[in-house]
């Protein structure tokens, strides 16, 4: 038998990704690198009045994080900013729905992290730009 | 037993013999996933026989005491044990008894050349290692010329995963004071010129260190003949246990170094304010040390020895090439190393059974999964080698890599995986 992880679902999303290239008008976005493997992602979201517009990926790497990254910009596109907010890895397992070996953990996550880091940079650049706008 | 007669039309004519090989190594009869295990991965760490095993156990149960101190007979056995494990050690390599330095391993001995060294050199002095070294070849180095404010060069690689000699050539100058190079590439298996390195750095007088956690188990060396003032191993990638290895030195140069390394062991006479160092090899093993480990270690190397007999090494190359052409017949596999054309030309690229790969469908992280579900262990990553990786522009590679106990039909097994891999990514 082979490994369990290859669902229709997950090859599906790895050899047609969703949301896949550079946006070209973001508010923010965010490059991630996972040594060990050499998977690679960039985040890119375009944010306006608390709502994810536009969501895209770009990256290479293994099947599992790169369809990771497909399913979760298919899931956070034009939904609230909040619902980014709120995201823990369990949705992401969620969303691949599949068993992911301690040795695949960070392929899995990688997505995640990329976008929630690219979240905490929209955040202090928000931050920011309010502070300066009181002055 | 009898060394079968090579000239046959059979690719891996010693196949029978590695089967009865096999059954040294106790864990090599367990399954997984089902299937029967097919281990391809000595290159980070090989497989025991039950006489290491055994060696390790019967030290605990029967001799256990400490080294170097103890008056009663327990110890004073230990300690013989211990010793003879060193003069094993030395009878490999080529090597006098005074010149072989325990430690836990590769990385290790690498670090304590590096701090060795330290002294010798001076801000601005250049210090030559290859673009090709392991990491624990690679970044001792990289912080040594760091904190001595010296330079690092690194001796690139040519098209065909060579060290580029002539490159060489122009690098290692009169401002050279050490080079550090790889006897074998543990991504590309090639088996480098270490000879001729050596050579240039001896005329611009240039200290040497050889990596030789690949070499070593491969080939036999004679470090005399090398010529080189260090050379590093590892225990675990020979058969013997993890956290022994060996750092050998040359006698004249390990006489006037300075220990970097304090406590037990290590001194003949201590006062509040001074010490006076033990004599060599001990002035170098501060502490007590893997005793239990080093003994194994000595048994391991005996097994070798017998094994290098019984033309293992000969049957490693017919492995790799029966392995390189079969892969080679996979759309979209290329092999990140010397292909293998080579040795049937008799060229001077030689490599041992190491064979690091891509494939044009999948990810190495995803080859490596898929076979493991069919029982097969390979290595994915950048095998501590990010510099060699980034040169190449090649975020991971698959590697497989083989030893005594490795067998066509692990091949065959590493195949049906492949096999399968291209089924469910193309």
């Amino acid at each position: 038998m082979d490994s369990e992880m290859y669902q229709e679902n997950i090859l599906d999303h790895y050899k047609h990704p969703r949301h896949k290239g550079a946006l070209m008008r973001c508010t923010v976005q965010h490059h991630e690198l996972n040594p060990v493997c050499g998977d690679m992602l960039t985040f890119y979201l375009q944010i306006e009045d608390g709502m994810i517009k536009d969501i895209s990926f770009a990256g290479h790497g293994c099947a599992i994080s790169q369809a990771s990254a497909s399913l979760l910009a298919e899931y956070l596109y034009q939904k609230p900013v909040t619902l980014l907010e709120e995201l823990k890895p369990e949705m992401i397992y969620s969303l691949l729905g599949i068993e992911i070996s301690p040795g695949r953990v960070k392929c899995a996550l990688l997505s995640f992290v990329t976008v929630t880091k690219a979240l905490g940079e929209y955040g202090n650049s928000e931050q920011h730009r309010r502070v300066e706008a009181k002055i | 037993m009898i060394p079968m007669n090579r000239k046959t039309n059979d690719p891996v004519p010693c196949n029978e013999l590695a089967l009865k090989i096999k059954l040294d190594f106790p864990l090599l009869s367990r399954e997984m996933a089902g299937k029967k295990l097919v281990y391809l991965d000595s290159t980070a760490t090989t497989q025991k026989p039950q006489v290491v095993l055994d060696a390790e156990l019967k030290y605990y149960q029967e001799t256990n005491a400490n080294v170097h101190r103890g008056l009663y007979t327990l110890a004073e056995d230990a300690t013989t044990q211990y010793e003879q494990a060193r003069m094993k050690v030395a009878e490999f390599i080529g090597a006098q008894y005074e010149e072989v330095i325990f430690t836990s391993g590769t990385t290790s001995s690498i670090n304590m050349a590096a701090r060795l060294l330290e002294p010798l050199v001076k801000e601005g002095d250049e210090i030559v290692i290859t673009i090709m070294e392991h990491h624990s070849n690679f970044l001792p180095w990289q912080q040594l010329a760091k904190r001595k404010k010296c330079v690092l060069k690194i001796i690139p690689i040519t098209k065909e995963y060579g060290l580029d000699m002539a490159a060489a050539q122009k690098i290692i100058t009169s401002k050279t004071k050490i080079v550090a190079c790889t006897y074998v590439s543990n991504v590309l298996g090639t088996i480098n010129a270490v000879g001729e390195v050596i050579e240039m750095a001896k005329r611009v007088g240039a200290y040497t260190l050889i990596d030789g956690a690949q070499a070593v188990p491969h080939m036999m060396l004679e470090v005399k003949k090398l010529g080189c003032d260090f050379l590093a191993f590892s225990g675990h990638k020979m058969c013997g246990p993890t956290g022994i290895g060996v750092l050998y030195g040359k006698r004249e140069l390990l006489e006037k170094l300075e220990p970097v390394v304090f406590g037990g062991e290590m001194v003949k006479e201590a006062t509040l304010h001074t010490l006076s160092w033990n004599e060599l090899p001990w002035k170098f093993e501060a502490g007590t040390p893997n005793i239990a480990g080093a003994i194994a270690l000595g048994t391991a190397v005996a097994y070798i020895q017998e094994i290098f007999t019984l033309q293992m090494q000969e049957h490693l190359g017919d492995l790799t090439k029966y392995a390189l052409a079969e892969m080679q017949t996979l759309p979209g596999l290329q092999i990140i190393g010397p292909r293998g054309e080579e040795m049937e030309k008799g060229e001077k690229i030689e490599r041992i059974g190491v064979i690091s790969f891509t494939m044009d469908c999948a990810h190495p992280h995803d080859i490596a999964e898929i076979l493991n579900s069919h029982g097969v262990c390979i290595r994915a990553g950048h095998h501590c080698a990010m510099p060699l990786h980034t040169t190449l522009a090649i975020p991971a590679t698959a590697r497989v890599s083989f030893y005594v106990y490795n067998t066509k039909e692990d091949v065959d097994a590493l195949m049906r995986g492949l096999r399968r891999v291209v089924e469910v990514f193309a």
